[in-house]
């Protein structure tokens, strides 16, 4: 059994690391620090953080005036209220003049799980990558999520990165190169290609091995960074393995597997499977009951690639 | 008017005492949820739905129903158990809260749940919600009236502001509007995560008649509303000062009790308090 972290735990010590060696790292919430752990932030820097209250789109037209003067501004929330609740705010405040604020929302997807569908954020991937001028970054594990936080305050610019809210399992060593833009293969075999990002990476690693046993091998890509997205390795998979299943804690619509198909439609189109949220809301249930009612537990994924072969 | 006794106090208090330990139920059964401003809204809505409102559990869609709005999506189980207490749905409903293939939702859900008028869960919309009720009611001559009830962490979302512009605006004077003010949300003391003081100030130079009532006391509720529905021309808003996980000893006034569902045991201790 792999282990577990939660990604929003690495979210918060990173942060504290990061504003230990740059004073001008500020972190804004709205009433959620106790989930988000932007609170282990503000037990670090009091100064430094700031509550908003439950004021989304206050907390975003903030962060664009603090980005203007030249903070590194990290603004979280749950992905439903930093994603949709405040689009507008985003787009004309943040993406527009392309500015310095990196929205870090937690409780993502349905593996939120019973708090139902007002709080499972499946539209969020698709709202921010349609938005220009914004780096969209969905890390796999506890690792990556570090990672990715440091990485992403090194380019300015807006950022959007979408943690989740239960235990990911472990899928990187301490010694992986996180770079923006660049899927990483983790499995490589020749018969299909499973593109995952997020839970749903654990989930194909799973599959993959699955299929090894039957004698069918599969590429497994890990896409965090889905806007830009490696289009290069995408084509190179179609190349290499003529079908490709993606794999999503998001509505199939507008997500990763849009995001891939677009990319394959008019350089290499190859058969394709989309494994998501299909067109509908999601409900209270526990995390892997949503998962496997809506056929994205790592069995529906080794049925997928087997139909598509 | 809303005539009441000594008698329909007492009862409506036993009605309250009785969701309490529904909810408490509930959230233990479920093993997650919100126990705190569930239970500082109870006596509101249990007043609400056994005395003021004209209602028909055996007919949810009854038009000329008057309607009450969750605006706090997450105090559902307050909301549930009065409905099924009511007579929406049998009280066996309440113990597959926020379970797979359950009509009873995480937040509610006007689809899977009889009686709820509204989907909410996102916090800061009902009071247009419950505003555009109202103005349904005057734009077609009806005589229902709507209720709402809000939080005070809630009320820091500038849409609530938008609202308590255009309600006034619109004379809905078949609007009454209730705010939980029980001083807490999930990051501290609302005074100390953004202050929204003075909030009864802020609504009445927003135009709306404003009545302060201790939200516990069922006469002050059923006369808070029959004040507004003796107000013309605009809504009114009643600032229910209330407390955070009401009845419960150990969750009283406690920020930790606002997203956290007790163990079997604390359940337990906390059922043997609600009698
Ligand atoms: C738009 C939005 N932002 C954040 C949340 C997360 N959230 C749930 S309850 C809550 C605090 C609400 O405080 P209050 O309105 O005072 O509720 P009460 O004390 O009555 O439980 C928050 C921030 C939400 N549900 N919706
Ligand atoms: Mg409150």
């Amino acid at each position: 059994m792999a282990e577990l972290m939660v990604t929003r735990d690495a979210y918060g010590k990173t942060l504290v690391k990061l504003g230990q060696e740059n004073q001008e790292i500020i972190v804004l919430d709205a009433d959620c620090s106790s989930s988000t752990r932007t609170s282990v932030f503000r037990e670090a820097f009091p100064d430094r953080f700031i509550n908003f209250g439950v004021a989304e789109a206050n907390m975003i037209g903030f962060a664009a005036g603090l980005a203007t003067c030249g903070k590194i501004v990290f603004a979280s929330t749950f992905a439903v209220f930093g994603s949709s609740r405040v689009f507008d705010q985003v787009r004309t405040s943040i993406a527009w003049p392309k500015l310095n604020v990196k929205i870090v929302v937690t409780h993502a997807g349905i593996s939120v799980g019973e708090d139902g569908a007002s709080h499972q954020a499946i539209e969020d991937i698709a709202l921010m990558r349609s938005l220009a001028n914004m780096t969209v970054i969905v890390p796999a594990d506890g690792i990556e999520t570090e990672k990715a936080i440091i990485a992403c305050t090194k380019v300015p610019g807006p950022f959007y990165i979408r943690l989740g809210r239960a235990k990911f399992p472990i899928v990187f060593s301490n010694d992986y190169e996180f770079k923006i833009g660049q899927g990483i293969i983790l499995r490589d075999g020749k018969d299909a290609t499973i593109i995952a990002i997020g839970l749903m990476v654990f989930e194909a690693l799973q599959a993959a091995d699955e299929l090894k046993k039957e004698g069918i091998t599969v590429r497994v890509i890990n896409m965090s960074t889905i806007k830009p997205i490696d289009k290069e390795l995408i084509i190179q998979a179609a190349q290499d393995t003529r079908a490709i299943v993606t794999c999503e804690e998001h509505s199939i619509i507008g997500g990763l597997g849009s995001a891939v198909a677009e990319v394959l439609v008019e350089n290499c189109p190859v058969p394709m499977k989309r494994i998501g949220v299909p067109d509908r809301f999601g409900f209270s249930a526990t995390p892997d009951e949503l998962l496997e009612r809506f056929g994205m537990k790592s069995t529906h994924i080794v049925k997928a690639v087997k139909e598509i072969l | 008017m809303v005539e009441f006794n000594d008698k329909d106090i007492e009862k409506l208090e036993t009605k309250a005492k009785d969701v309490r330990r529904w909810i408490i139920k509930m959230l233990a059964e479920a093993g997650s949820g919100h126990p705190g401003g569930s239970l500082s809204s109870t006596d509101i809505i249990t007043a609400l739905y056994f005395k003021i409102m004209n209602h028909k559990p055996d007919d949810p869609k009854w038009p000329d129903r008057d309607r009450f709005v969750l605006s706090k999506g997450h105090c559902c189980p307050a909301l549930y158990a009065v409905l099924s207490l009511s007579g929406y749905f049998p009280t066996y409903e309440l113990m597959r809260l926020r379970k797979i293939d359950s009509p009873l939702q995480g937040h509610t859900d006007m689809l899977s749940t009889p009686g709820v008028e509204i989907s909410a869960g996102s916090l800061g919309q009902g009071l247009s919600v419950a505003g555009g009720m109202a103005l349904a009611g005057k734009l077609n001559h009806k005589d229902y009236r709507v209720y709402v009830v809000f939080g005070d962490g809630e009320s820091q979302e500038g849409q609530v502001w938008e609202a308590a512009m255009a309600c006034p605006h619109y004379k809905l004077d078949n609007l009454c509007a209730f705010l939980d003010h029980n001083k807490l949300q999930i990051d501290g003391p609302v005074s100390e995560v953004m202050n929204i003081a003075p909030v009864t100030d802020k609504f009445k130079a927003f135009g709306w008649h404003t009545i302060e009532i201790d939200g516990h006391d069922m006469r002050q509720i059923i006369q808070a509303v029959n004040e507004a529905k003796n107000t013309f021309g605009q809504p009114t808003m009643v600032i229910a000062h209330t407390i955070k996980g009401k009845g419960v000893s150990f969750m009283e006034g406690k920020v930790g009790w606002h997203g956290v569902a007790p163990t079997k045991e604390k359940a337990e201790k906390a059922l043997l308090e609600l009698g």
